[in-house]
């Protein structure tokens, strides 16, 4: 286990990030174009939803796929909900503002899903490719049980269409199911016509984008920090560990492989900072974006990074070998 | 030359809102406005930037419209259905025009 992390904190990736993170600390002017950002992002999503469809036409659909989305579903659904207990015991959040971070963490950060498929290769590791598919099916449901438990505590929230529309059809979902779809289409064929672009300079785009993740990270650090206590802060490492265990549970009876069950725990450890915090600013304008920005990117995508991923590899290869 | 009076409406919104506020402006029966991104700034939740917004229910847009002053109540009324609950500053300020009919 140990050998593994120190494996991990010394990757091009993490080293990347740590360097991103240490520059913005130092308040160096190191930024990342926002348009070339948004490319590098396209980009991922886009290898790993092709890399995902052609992993699924290589071994053929099975019914271990639907039933492995569904468990996706419901560990989104009920994730918010065990956050939420454990915010409003540790920390001094509102009931809206503890409701919006705990619909975070029910969904899902797929740059941690990259970094985790990136690990299990480090590993000599292969996964399921239609854990993506559970990425995207992750990503709304949490949404719908944030809303639920302001409701309950009083605030009447209403979602309109465009709202459902937005969160069903951001470009996220759609571009990851996309490209998807078209790896289970054209395989292992079409793979190779666009393997020099798609598989030889994904860790390569990968670092520069965990490079600009560490920039962010640190400013939501030093601008946000102030606004969490420290219930909260230790919130930010325990829910994750808290969710990767929900994810194990889950993966077992599934009969998913090693590297299928780590990517599972990493999909429920990880909090969204995509696509829940704008369905937070449009639904639940009153929940302070700070708090649930500063939690999700600055203290859970950090600890997921550098600790999470290896713990969750080691617990998955323990559950599945023994 | 001959101009003719007019207002300057300039909205400046969550971008997440951008849409709603659009689609209420044409409901109100506005016909044209022009949408520019807004770096940075500060206010009541502190200073913040563009730059590194990862998330899309961040930064802020500024949508501003020139209307014919009869038309001004409608659309404060659309705006104000819009960004009631939101983080934003609606300013009116009084302008002239060349080409009164295009408002």
């Amino acid at each position: 286990m140990l050998q593994l992390a120190v494996y991990n904190l010394l990757s091009p990736i993490v080293l990347s990030f740590v360097l991103g993170l240490g520059a913005s600390l130092a308040r160096s002017d190191l930024s990342i174009p926002e348009a070339a950002a948004k490319a590098m992002s396209i980009y991922l999503l886009f290898a790993i939803g092709f890399k995902g469809g052609v992993a699924v036409a290589d071994h053929g659909l099975e019914a271990r796929l639907v039933a492995t989305v569904l468990a996706g579903v419901v560990l989104s659904f009920a994730l918010p909900l065990l956050a939420f207990a454990l915010l409003r015991g540790m920390s001094r959040l509102s009931v809206v503002d503890a409701a919006a971070v705990a619909g975070h963490y029910g969904s899902i950060s797929i740059v941690t899903f990259v970094a985790g498929t990136s690990v299990l290769e480090s590993a000599g590791l292969t996964s399921e490719g239609y854990l993506v598919a559970v990425a995207a099916a992750m990503e709304a449901p949490a949404i719908l049980s944030a809303l639920w438990l302001i409701a309950r505590g009083g605030g009447v929230r209403q979602m309109d269409g465009d709202l459902w529309r937005e969160i069903l059809l951001n470009g996220s979902i759609v571009l990851l199911l996309g490209a998807f779809a078209i790896g289970a289409i054209t395989g292992s064929e079409g793979l190779a016509r666009v393997e020099a672009f798609l598989v030889s300079p994904f860790q390569g785009v990968l670092c520069l984008f965990l490079l600009d993740m560490g920039l962010i990270a640190g400013r939501g650090l030093r601008e946000g920090a102030r606004v969490l206590d420290r219930g909260a802060v230790l919130f930010g490492v325990l829910m994750p560990v808290l969710g990767a265990s929900a994810g194990a549970m889950a993966a077992l009876p599934l009969g998913l492989s090693t590297g299928g069950t780590m990517l599972l725990m990493t999909l429920s450890a990880s909090a969204s900072y995509i696509a829940v915090p704008a369905a937070m600013r449009v639904a639940v304008p009153e929940a302070n974006p700070s708090v649930y920005l500063t939690l999700s990117l600055a203290i859970t995508f950090p600890f997921n990074l550098t600790l999470g991923l290896p713990l969750y590899l080691a617990a998955a290869q323990w559950l599945t070998t023994g | 030359m001959q101009t003719h009076k007019a207002k300057r409406v300039e909205i400046t919104i969550e971008k997440v809102m951008e849409t709603r506020l659009t689609d209420a402006l044409t409901r109100a029966g506005v016909t044209g406005w022009s949408i520019l991104p807004v770096r940075g700034g500060s206010g009541r939740s502190g200073a913040w930037s563009r730059e590194g917004q990862i998330s899309r229910g961040t930064g802020m847009v500024q949508v501003v419209c020139i209307v014919r002053p009869e038309r001004l109540d409608p659309l404060l009324e659309a705006a104000f259905a819009v960004v009631e609950r939101h983080i934003g500053v609606v300013c009116i300020t009084d302008c002239e025009v060349l080409r009164a009919e295009r408002f």
